[in-house]
């Protein structure tokens, strides 16, 4: 009873007309963050940090988070619109929303995307209320093995999924777990495959690959189309959203477990990335439509946008209690917090309830005004697709190097930019999935990391990953993911073999 | 635009005053463009924290004429900072905050840096680094810590630090060295994954900066045994159970002979001019006197002192024979080193 009273108490702190004006600004400058590829919501809070100084910590907190989740949003719309992903955690929202815009369906898409990730970020919001303090005591069961066994899910529950042959799969992960070993070894401190090039100390940008691979290919395969975007019929008014609208509680389903897996991400703390892949990994397999998938399904735009602002929203709740950020943008607010004087850990909740409630309020306040803000906007973005490629199409290309460049401020990661468009394109041209590639370079070195943490702890000894029943839970529900074809084949012949009555051949989905 | 037109008049005329007055030395130059603040370590991380206050106080305080910006430049565990402050040599737009791996990083990558590469400016303070553990283990001084050390078997006891090869795991070196004891260093990316790391037991010490896991020591989840100086931290202010930063004795004092402490100190181009270095001391000097700095300092416990010109060179020099040695001894050198 006690929170709800200081929950409405943060409404009052969060509804002041200067820190409404804050969060107004702060969405709108996250819109713009996540549209821009490359700048990214940590830079993008970091170089507004400073500014704040002179604020009030609450209101600078709102304002800091508001482009939080304002590049939450942001990030899906060059996702949907040119297939480039502003944000990482956008990656997975291409797969089905480009293919939609492509159909004239970009209204739709970019309505579901926003609406998904208001439900993913309320859903997250509402567990922070109720059960933080618990939820913060799960998070500590999580050692290098459980983390580890998470990625390692991840994967599982990714691989399969395209309509590409498994081999080729599995070449483009490799390709992609080969690009995310570049750079400085975590564990030994070592440089690797730099062949002394000093440009090459930072290894391959993930955000990078990401902007060629997408964008540039996407460019480059439009050109050889013949110069033209087939999304230009779309529906350019507000009754879109309304009709979209009307269509989406069918999906509830998959927004509640898009939800509870973005939750989980969030805390552990994997991030919103792995989250938007899993979730999409697992509507794939469970949704009816799952052979649709990749070919414009609105399915496929939900399970990936919900998970992502669950998780986006849910980090922030390791970083207030236990100092832990769950995300690089977490990582930069956190700075923020203690510059402020405000130390994040265990006694934030105690000593600092007018500023933790006051965050927590602006969390639902600033996230019904961003969806406002971006749902008016809908029309405006679907126009965008009846400008003419051939005026739209360098204009990406500047968004793409201006984005590329601000990664780490370097005219070098342009070239490299340019380089994994051609790849990119070749690749497509020759059937492989992108996306395997793109998870392995994200999560890579990260998986990397916490194997080898293990086995530094355990001495050697695999058995750590099935010590307890935590890690040794997740460890055999990874197995079943990426066993899942073949075990559920095997049980459709089962069940025809007993029954004596022929079943069409092939993985039933149903 | 007449007003415009006078005003470019006066600058001229300002300029030729001061090309003609054959630029007194010192305390002339100013930055006549944005500078450009380089933090050889990722965002949110203990470098970037300090580079972001001080970019936050000359803001509020107008200290500057022109904008000071932070930029991350973290690859190759910093290498890649260190390395572009190199190759702008006549860039006094250009300044770095620095961390051991000033040290570190070049032995153990065998990147073409050293600190003689950069002009030294001032030494903003001193991290100091504490032994850690988990409040539920029964260790309450660095000596019970040390005694359960001998009796565990090797490799048993695991610590956790930040990074490989860096500051953190040339103390648990030291730990052996000083106990006799075999331990297993596990490195991860940041300090506060460590802290939380040992909250959640998986792990049995660390030696985190007090900023790192001030805020678990203060939910009663940790507990510092001893710190790495010469003498206790100055800080009296209660933080858990009345216990204060002073209150940690120094590990000299438990009979772990081994003291380290990081620089936070600030660095230029390697063709820095005398009076370019005086303006970014008398800036930090200014930034000293600000009472956010002053809080800042408290809440990470830093040792505050203050060195510049000579004497701070000199310290540098002293720090990198000894890091040399430390890791020559550790066997942390890169090939061909």
């Amino acid at each position: 009873m006690e929170e709800l009273a200081n929950l409405f108490h943060g409404f009052a702190v969060a509804l002041m007309p200067f820190n409404i004006l804050v969060m107004v600004i702060g969405i709108v400058l996250g819109v713009i963050i996540g549209v821009l590829p490359g700048l990214g919501g940590a830079n993008g809070v970091a170089i507004l940090l400073p500014l704040t100084f002179s604020m009030p910590p609450t209101s600078a907190i709102i304002m800091l988070s508001c482009i939080y989740w304002g590049a939450l949003f942001g990030g899906a719309i060059t996702s949907i619109l040119f297939n480039i992903p502003g944000e990482p955690w956008s990656v997975a929202t291409t797969f089905d929303g480009y293919p939609m815009a492509q159909k004239g369906k970009a209204g739709e898409a970019l309505t579901a995307a926003f609406t998904s990730s208001f439900v993913g970020a309320l859903f997250a919001i509402i567990m922070i209320t109720l059960v933080a303090p618990l939820v913060a005591r799960f998070a500590l069961e999580f050692g290098p093995a459980e983390k580890f066994a998470v990625y390692f899910l991840a994967f599982c529950s990714f691989v399969g999924l395209s309509k590409e042959p498994p081999f080729k799969t599995v070449a483009a992960m490799m390709l992609g777990f080969a690009l995310a070993a570049v750079g400085l070894d975590s564990m030994t401190g070592q440089l690797r495959l730099t062949f002394g090039f000093t440009e090459m100390l930072n290894g391959f940008d993930f955000l990078i690959a990401v902007i060629g691979l997408f964008g540039i290919g996407e460019i480059l395969l439009t050109m050889e189309d013949g110069l033209s975007f087939r999304g230009n019929n779309a529906k350019i008014n507000l009754r879109v959203v309304l009709h979209t609208w009307k269509e989406l509680p069918r999906y509830w389903m998959t927004s509640l477990r898009s939800s509870v897996i973005g939750c989980w991400m969030g805390i552990t703390p994997a991030g919103a990335t792995p989250a938007s892949f899993m979730s999409y990994g697992i509507a794939k397999r469970v949704s009816k439509n799952g052979k649709n998938f990749g070919q414009g399904e609105i399915e496929g735009v939900i399970a990936p946008e919900t998970a992502a602002h669950a998780a986006g929203t849910a980090a922030l709740l390791p970083m207030l209690s236990l100092g832990v950020p769950g995300s690089p943008t977490a990582a930069v607010l956190l700075g923020g917090l203690l510059i402020w004087g405000l130390q994040p850990g265990p006694m934030l909740f105690v000593e600092q309830k007018e500023f933790v409630w006051g965050l927590i309020a602006s969390m639902y306040l600033g996230n019904v005004v961003g969806l406002l803000i971006v749902l008016t906007c809908v029309p405006i973005f679907a126009a965008i697709l009846r400008i003419p490629f051939s005026i739209v199409a360098p204009l990406i290309l500047v968004l793409c190097a201006i984005g590329a460049y601000s990664v780490h401020n370097s005219t070098f990661d342009v070239m490299l930019m340019l380089v994994f468009g051609v790849i990119g394109y070749l690749l497509k041209k020759c059937n492989y999935p992108l996306a395997p590639l793109v998870l392995a370079i994200v999560l890579g070195d990260k998986a990397e990391e916490a194997f080898r943490q293990s086995l530094l702890a355990s001495q050697g000894a695999l058995g750590v990953f099935f010590s307890n029943g935590l890690v040794g839970t997740i460890m055999a529900l990874g197995l079943i993911a990426l066993f899942w074809s073949p075990i559920n084949e095997g049980f459709t012949r089962l069940r025809s073999a007993a029954t004596g009555r022929p079943r069409p051949a092939g993985p039933d989905y149903e | 635009m007449k007003g415009g037109v006078t005003r470019l008049a006066s600058g001229v005329i300002a300029a030729i005053c001061i090309a003609g007055s054959g630029v007194p030395a010192n305390a002339a130059w100013q930055p006549t463009r944005p500078v450009e603040f380089i933090v050889p370590a990722g965002t949110g991380g203990g470098a970037d924290q300090m580079a972001r206050t001080l970019q936050g106080i000359v803001t509020k305080y107008n200290l500057m004429k022109q904008p000071l910006v932070v930029v991350n430049k973290s690859g190759g565990a910093g290498g890649e900072g260190f390395l572009d402050v190199k190759m702008a040599a006549n860039n006094p737009h250009k300044i770095i905050i620095t961390l051991s791996n000033l040290f570190t990083t070049p032995l153990a990558t065998g990147i073409p840096f050293g600190w003689k590469d950069l002009t030294p400016v001032a030494m903003l303070a001193l991290d100091e680094f504490v032994l850690w553990v988990n409040a539920e283990k029964p260790y309450k001084t660095a000596k019970d810590f040390v005694d359960a050390l001998k009796k565990a078997p090797p490799g048993s006891v695991k610590l956790g630090g930040t990074g490989s090869k860096q500051e953190d795991q040339i103390i648990t070196v030291a730990l052996e060295k000083a106990t006799g004891a075999k331990l297993t260093y596990i490195p991860y990316k940041g300090g506060g994954e460590v802290a939380v790391q040992l909250v959640g037991n998986h792990i049995d010490a660390t030696v985190n900066n007090p900023i790192e896991a001030v805020a678990q020591w203060r939910g009663g989840k940790l507990r510092p045994l001893c710190v790495f100086d010469a003498k206790p931290m100055d800080y009296g202010e209660p933080i858990a159970d009345g216990q204060a930063w002073k209150d940690v004795p120094t590990c000299k004092s438990q009979g772990l002979d081994i003291e380290y402490l990081m620089l936070r100190g600030i660095f230029m181009g390697p063709k820095a001019t005398p009076d370019q270095v005086a303006y970014y001391v008398d800036l930090f000097n200014k930034v000293r006197d600000t009472p956010e700095w002053k809080d800042f300092m408290k809440n990470g416990a830093f040792n505050t002192t203050f060195m510049t010109g000579a004497d701070f060179a000199k310290w540098v020099e002293t720090e990198d024979k000894r890091h040399e040695t430390l890791m020559r001894e550790a066997g942390f050198l890169a090939q061909g080193n």
